[in-house]
């Protein structure tokens, strides 16, 4: 069963939210969803980047009460 | 193919080391190979038991070290190394020169490295200094 993991990186800077991410996608399982919550604007930019380049997917990205929730489903 | 991305760190000061750090995580993050070159004031700060902070050169350094929300240089350096296999190499005149044993280091530094190796090793990739 895929499952859905929050990972809570709201107020840190750039780029530790990628940082963070990245750890927890590395403990993840195929095909689980990651669910990073940022308060770092640049977060919402930078994350879509670095998915595309390694090749997870992108599931969704918003912007709720000032907090981005950016959804990436491990691939591989 | 992976980018090189060579990167000189020389100052001690915490904008720079930071600014350096930033780059070498998010560089190896995106699969690009990352070496780092630590040498004059800026290699002291990874030697085991030395937490001492960076000394600001100015008003955004002292507005990042009141701010606990940005992750330190050196958290973001052993990550470039854990994540994207960033290689960290000391000067070996530097390490020569503060008289730094072996095993003093932070365990992520690979050996002390001369500078004919670096550029060597750095060739037609991309080198930046900080």
């Amino acid at each position: 069963m895929s499952e859905t993991k929050i990972v809570d990186a709201r107020n840190t800077f750039c780029p530790g939210p990628l940082m963070e991410l990245i750890q927890y996608m590395k403990r993840a399982e195929v095909g689980d969803t990651l669910e990073l919550l940022s308060t770092d604007n640049g977060t919402v930019n930078d994350v879509p980047e670095w998915v595309n380049k390694v090749g997870h997917e992108m599931v969704s990205s918003e912007k709720i009460e000032e907090v981005w929730h950016i959804k990436v489903r491990k691939t591989k | 193919m992976a980018r090189q991305i060579n990167i000189v760190c020389v100052s001690g000061a915490r904008e720079r080391l930071q600014m350096a750090a930033m780059i070498a995580s998010v560089a190896a993050a995106l699969g690009e190979e990352v070496t780092v070159f630590f040498s004059m004031n800026a290699l002291q700060y990874f030697v085991k038991g030395n937490d001492a902070e960076a000394e600001a050169e100015g008003d955004f350094g002292r507005l990042m070290a009141k701010n606990p929300g940005v992750p330190s240089f050196r958290q973001l350096f052993q990550q470039a190394a854990e994540i994207g296999d960033a290689k960290l190499l000391p000067c070996s005149m530097a390490v020569d020169l503060l008289e730094i044993a072996e095993g003093d280091l932070d365990p992520a530094f690979g050996p002390p490295t001369g500078l004919t190796v670096f550029l060597g090793k750095s060739e037609g990739g991309d080198l930046l200094t900080f």
